[in-house]
């Protein structure tokens, strides 16, 4: 069995004992397997938040599991720092997280954190500037004069540097124009390839999860609804649209050609896919 | 964690109290407790207990949530009484234990320093019970008005307070979040030395200021933006109007202020 994180039957309660006792999530089972890109949408509510918050310990469940290399993280306080450092988890919007004097130190909080020596500090530091793609000229600077994209990549920075097997990101993309989207979601999926880590990333775009995730992790009411790749689950648009969900534009098109009779096949979410089913179609060939 | 901070909770409610107009809610209170001031038996306090449970009932305020409210100044009473108990000059000694010793007068004084603290605090509980902050700073402009004249900003002073007011929950919220990130990288808010918990704040509140500056300044923006040039010329949504019930609350404390006046000359009161 090669998952590295799974959740069992995991379930908080916020306010347990008050009145206003809700469940955030409840009976939440997954498991993330090594160097998967597990995308994860849902209406803002649904429990995206609770959920990645529990899988790095910073929220304790009320009851069920989670476990990081079959170890339960919540075992001890010792474990679940420990499985901080394992399980990198960037906030949204994580520019407000950065203190220090330059970019270079701001990074480096995480493994000097980890109790790292100077040269693997520094080594990570470089490493990790390079994988999100801030340039090395601005380690030097101070984060806070940075612009908007610059500070979002050296707080990604800030996570990466701890090397996570699992890296979890909450709405990277948010708020970056479309070049800043593009060259991001790259840089994740190159520190997947390269180190093999597993990617959570929780997102609002379907265009996004479309074109990135292995897999698909839809949230409702604090449950998780369905599971499956991109194909399965864009497949059953209904659906995604009663919990308030959208489809890529991608699969729109393809279902509104299909309405008008054109023979596109099914299981079409990318902009990439649509293109070469609408090429075979024309020219009987795909380009 | 944070989110447990309350300052001067106000509960929403419709009785006499919370329909008083809060200018008189402010001034009744500055009265009581120059009132307090003026008590020098226990039968005046007892007239000032009588006189706060009859305001709580009033205002549905529980004895409870009262006692919630003194916790956080326990130690200071108790440290208050400690000090006037032991350190007050005087013959009749009860007891000594070392350099420390306890005095009849110094056991009265101590009684008089708990028990107008006790009331002062419970005093301007009730008003921030029954009034909500900005009705209070509302409250507070219209009565600094006058001072104007004398260049005295009031309406700046009363946007500054509920502009602070406005932002507590806000920098809480923010507070936790940045918490939150930075435990996510490995910080620990709650291990080691005193010296290495101060130095962990560090990338807690750094991340806070420079949020609430640029807040600030946002909130500035969004102020001119919209012609915001100080209080000159506005005029308001809520006015606020003197009713009968203040002018019953205003007797009641005219009273109040009579009976502890008259009782202050009454020497041979205990």
């Amino acid at each position: 069995m090669s998952a590295i994180l799974a959740a069992e039957n995991l379930c908080h309660v916020y306010g347990a004992g008050t009145p206003l006792e809700t469940a955030a999530i409840q009976d939440v089972n997954i498991e993330i397997e090594k160097g998967e890109l597990l995308g994860v949408i849902g209406h803002t509510g649904s429990g995206k938040s609770t959920f990645i918050q529990h899988l790095n310990a910073l929220l304790c469940p009320s009851s069920g599991r989670v476990l990081l290399g079959g170890e339960d993280i919540n075992a001890s306080k010792e474990a679940a720092r420990r499985a901080r450092f394992r399980v990198g988890l960037v906030f949204q919007y994580p520019e407000y997280q950065l203190f220090e004097e330059t970019s270079r130190r701001d990074i480096a909080f995480g493994p000097r954190n980890m109790g790292l020596d100077g040269d693997e500090v520094e080594r990570r530091v470089l490493r990790a500037a390079d994988f999100a793609g801030v340039d090395g000229s601005l380690l030097e600077h101070s984060p806070l004069e940075l612009s908007g994209g610059q500070k979002r990549r050296v707080a990604i920075a800030g996570v990466i540097a701890m090397e996570p097997e699992v890296l979890i990101l909450d709405e990277p993309t948010a708020g970056l124009d479309p070049a800043g989207r593009e060259s991001l979601l790259k840089n994740i999926l190159r520190y997947r390839d390269e180190t093999g880590a597993a990617v959570v990333l929780v997102s609002h775009s379907m265009d996004d999860v479309a074109r990135v995730a292995d897999r698909l992790a839809v949230f409702r009411s604090g449950r998780i609804a369905m599971t499956g790749t991109p194909g399965e689950i864009f497949r059953r648009q209904g659906e995604l649209e009663d919990m308030g969900l959208d489809v890529p534009a991608a699969a729109k098109i393809a279902a509104k050609l299909r309405a008008r009779g054109v023979a596109v096949p099914e299981g079409i979410y990318t902009l990439e896919g649509l293109r070469a089913a609408i090429c075979a179609i024309k020219e009987g060939r795909p380009c | 964690m944070l989110k447990d901070i309350t300052l001067g909770q106000f509960f929403p409610g419709k009785t006499p109290a919370h329909r008083l107009d809060p200018r008189t809610k402010i001034v009744l209170t500055f009265v009581y407790i120059i009132a307090l001031f003026f008590v020098h038996s226990f039968t005046g306090y007892a007239f000032v207990a009588v006189t706060l449970l009859a305001a709580m009932r009033v205002s549905r305020v529980k004895p409870r949530a009262m006692i919630n409210g003194l916790r956080p100044l326990v130690l200071l009473i108790a440290i208050t009484a400690f000090i006037n108990a032991f350190f007050t000059a005087g013959d009749d000694v009860i007891f000594r234990i070392g350099f420390l010793r306890m005095t009849w007068d110094g056991l009265r004084r101590a009684a008089f320093m708990l028990l107008r603290v006790v009331f002062l605090v419970c005093g301007s509980f009730l008003l921030t019970y029954t009034t909500a902050p900005l009705a209070i700073t509302d409250g507070l402009e219209r009565l600094l008005s006058p001072l104007e004249k004398l260049r005295f900003p009031a309406h700046d002073l009363a946007m500054i307070m509920s502009i602070a007011l406005r932002f507590i929950p806000t920098l809480i919220g923010e507070a936790d979040k940045i918490v939150s990130a930075q435990r996510a990288r490995g910080a620990s808010f709650d291990t080691g030395s005193i010296v290495q918990r101060a130095k962990a704040l560090l990338p807690l509140l750094i991340p806070l200021f420079v949020s609430a500056l640029t807040r600030a300044t946002e909130l500035a923006t969004a102020m001119e933006c919209r012609c915001y040039n100080g209080g000159d010329g506005r005029t308001r949504l809520h006015e606020l109007h003197f009713t009968r019930l203040d002018a019953a609350a205003a007797l009641l404390g005219t009273v109040f202020v009579a009976v502890i006046a008259v009782m202050s000359r009454l020497r041979w009161l205990v």
